[in-house]
């Protein structure tokens, strides 16, 4: 049942062949086993979650049910879900009962699923290791001793384990999928304005883009058919016609025009990870697609200014954080000024105030122009990039991180290093792309994902592409033997 | 251009988060290393290129002056830090917020 899929899992509720009081109930006791050495929950409250069951079960009873109705899902601790703690994974929040529910929250509710619990993730979504949670990091279901990637780092070892049906992450610079390589599970970073951002706690607003985490791409097509939509709460959530995420699933490949950046192939790039996602290509070969040398000349300039535009829109967000209404306050102060001081310094974590005194100097006065504004422009180059490829190919493929999970501890010092993680994943962010990983094989034991770019609302396309490379291979359904 | 510490304390004062000696030097070390990956971006010609302020080149939507919210004071107030003086009481009075004196 854990490797069901939630299609399959919808079909058994209907069915009554299990009750959601059940199936939520046997993921709790995977996570009562499970979750002290992995760490991937850092919220769990049994009573509401198994309240929220019983209401499915009484919705699957009358015959209202929706498709992923009593069905369990893991939440990120970005998402605001009101009566639980909403951490962000920092000190600064630790205490903080969110008084709402975000968008996101407020149409699984409404769908009728069931929040199993809130995720472990980087603090404030910073960082690519999860390392950086003041709740402690979290295991590589894989290999206790690797990291599972980051931000989304708890939801992605819960996919992983089978310790949710699937899970909700947020992605920045690449939080959904560089997790979903080193996890080996399927991910998707929708266009930027399609899940609102309402409730959400924020990052980076110009790139925070929501997106499921699961076990195949049917999986996230159906999670997305709940997420999306428009939301007026949310000022760049998108107008449009509500979309079915499934209806091309199904869809032969036949003359799919697969681009191949050489820029994604280039130094930089693992050996052994490179020649899984060869394989990977040549297998969509086989599912009659064609194959297009492209090229992205501005990739590399991506990380550059990816760490001027997340950290100045981030020191602007993070200033909300005062000690004043909510969050953490310090315990003695001289004054207000020593308050809000002390207040930030003991509430954010080491990488959040690095990233915070990035922004703050990259906007302070005199240096705008060089920093913010350039940054702004080479943004646009990246884009046109993109625009020029997607002339002559309908789907971009490349590896979505640059090696499978690395050790705890092994970039921690390393700001620079641990950036460099998201080489191939950023670039889409700040174009405001869709981006997917797709299990694509195993490097020494470890998973390593593809990566798959989409045109702007090309999410279905890209969750067909995904789906039929997910019926002709079965790395999307391979789990650690151990946590069978 | 190269930061020194005097830089970092001055920036941290802007941020709001205090920072002693030690962790400023600390901190340079790391930031001058962000900042050098940063420099790379002065190497692009980037002469009458438009800013991209985000991928949809979106103006903000307008909506009907009309009242659209409703007042969660309670709510809000309900969460608010602590009174330091022991007690688990949030710092708000008649629905302000409390805060050391600002004016004498």
């Amino acid at each position: 049942m854990i490797n069901s899929s939630l299609k399959q899992l919808g079909e058994m509720l209907q069915a009554k062949t299990i009750s959601s009081v059940e199936l939520t109930q046997s993921f709790l006791d995977r996570i009562k086993q499970y979750n002290p050495s992995i760490n991937a929950y850092i919220a769990l409250n049994e009573a509401e979650t198994l309240a929220q069951a019983k209401a499915a079960d009484a919705r699957l009873a009358n015959g209202s049910a929706a498709p992923l109705t009593g069905i369990p899902i893991a939440q990120k601790d970005i998402f605001c879900a009101k009566g639980w703690t909403t951490t962000c994974g920092s000190k600064m929040l630790a205490n903080f009962v969110a008084p709402y529910d975000a968008h996101v929250i407020s149409q699984f509710d409404a769908a009728g699923a069931v929040n199993l619990g809130k995720t472990n993730m980087d603090e404030f979504a910073m960082g690519s290791s999860n390392e950086t949670s003041y709740f402690g990091g979290v295991k590589n279901p894989w290999d206790f001793d690797r990291v599972p990637g980051g931000s989304s780092g708890g939801s992605a070892a819960a996919v992983a384990a089978r310790l949710c049906a699937a899970a909700t992450g947020t992605d920045t610079g690449g939080s959904i999928r560089q997790p979903a390589s080193l996890c080996g599970f399927t991910g998707l970073k929708p266009t930027y304005g399609v899940v609102s951002r309402y409730g959400m706690i924020a990052f980076a607003s110009s790139l925070d883009q929501a997106g499921p985490m699961a076990k195949s791409a049917e999986d996230c097509a159906l999670m997305m058919n709940v997420m999306a939509g428009f939301d007026e709460r949310d000022s760049t959530s998108l107008n449009r016609e509500k979309e079915d995420y499934t209806r091309d699933l199904n869809k032969p490949l036949q003359g799919l025009r697969i681009g191949l950046p050489k820029e994604f192939f280039a130094d930089g790039l693992d050996a052994n990870v490179g020649k899984v996602i060869e394989t990977a290509i040549a297998e969509y070969k086989k599912l009659g697609a064609e194959l297009v040398d492209i090229s992205l000349p501005n990739t590399g300039l991506s990380i550059p200014v990816y760490y001027v535009l997340a950290p100045a829109e981030a020191s602007s967000n993070l200033s909300r954080y005062d000690g004043v209404r909510y969050g953490h306050r310090a315990e003695s102060y001289t004054d207000l000024m020593d308050m809000y001081c002390k207040s930030r310094a003991e509430g954010f974590g080491a990488e959040v105030k690095r990233r915070i005194l990035i922004g703050t100097y990259v906007l302070s006065a005199g240096y705008y122009d060089a920093y913010y504004l350039k940054a702004q422009q080479i943004r646009r180059l990246i884009a046109q990039d993109f625009e020029e490829a997607f002339k002559h190919c309908d789907v971009i493929m490349g590896p979505a991180a640059p090696s499978t999970a690395f050790k705890a501890g092994e970039k921690v010092d390393d700001p620079v290093a641990m950036y460099l993680q998201d080489i191939y994943t950023i670039s889409t962010n700040l174009a405001g792309l869709p981006g997917m990983s797709v299990p694509a094989g195993f490097s020494n034991g470890l998973p390593v994902g593809l990566q798959i770019i989409g045109n702007y609302f090309d999410e279905a396309r890209m969750l067909n592409v995904a789906h039929q490379y997910q019926q002709v291979t079965d790395w999307h359904s391979r789990m650690p033997e151990e946590l069978k | 251009m190269a930061l020194s510490i005097e830089d970092i304390k001055k920036i941290a004062h802007l941020a709001r988060i205090e920072v002693s000696e030690q962790e400023a030097s600390a901190t340079l070390s790391k930031l001058s290393g962000i900042l050098g990956l940063i420099e790379q971006m002065q190497a692009v010609d980037t002469a009458g290129i438009i800013p991209m302020s985000h991928s949809q080149d979106l103006s903000q939507r307008l909506r009907d002056d009309v009242i659209s919210k409703t007042n969660q004071r309670e709510a809000f107030q309900a969460i608010a830090p602590t009174l330091n003086n022991g007690s688990n009481e949030p710092a708000v009075a008649d629905g302000l917020y409390l805060v050391p004196k600002v004016i004498e």
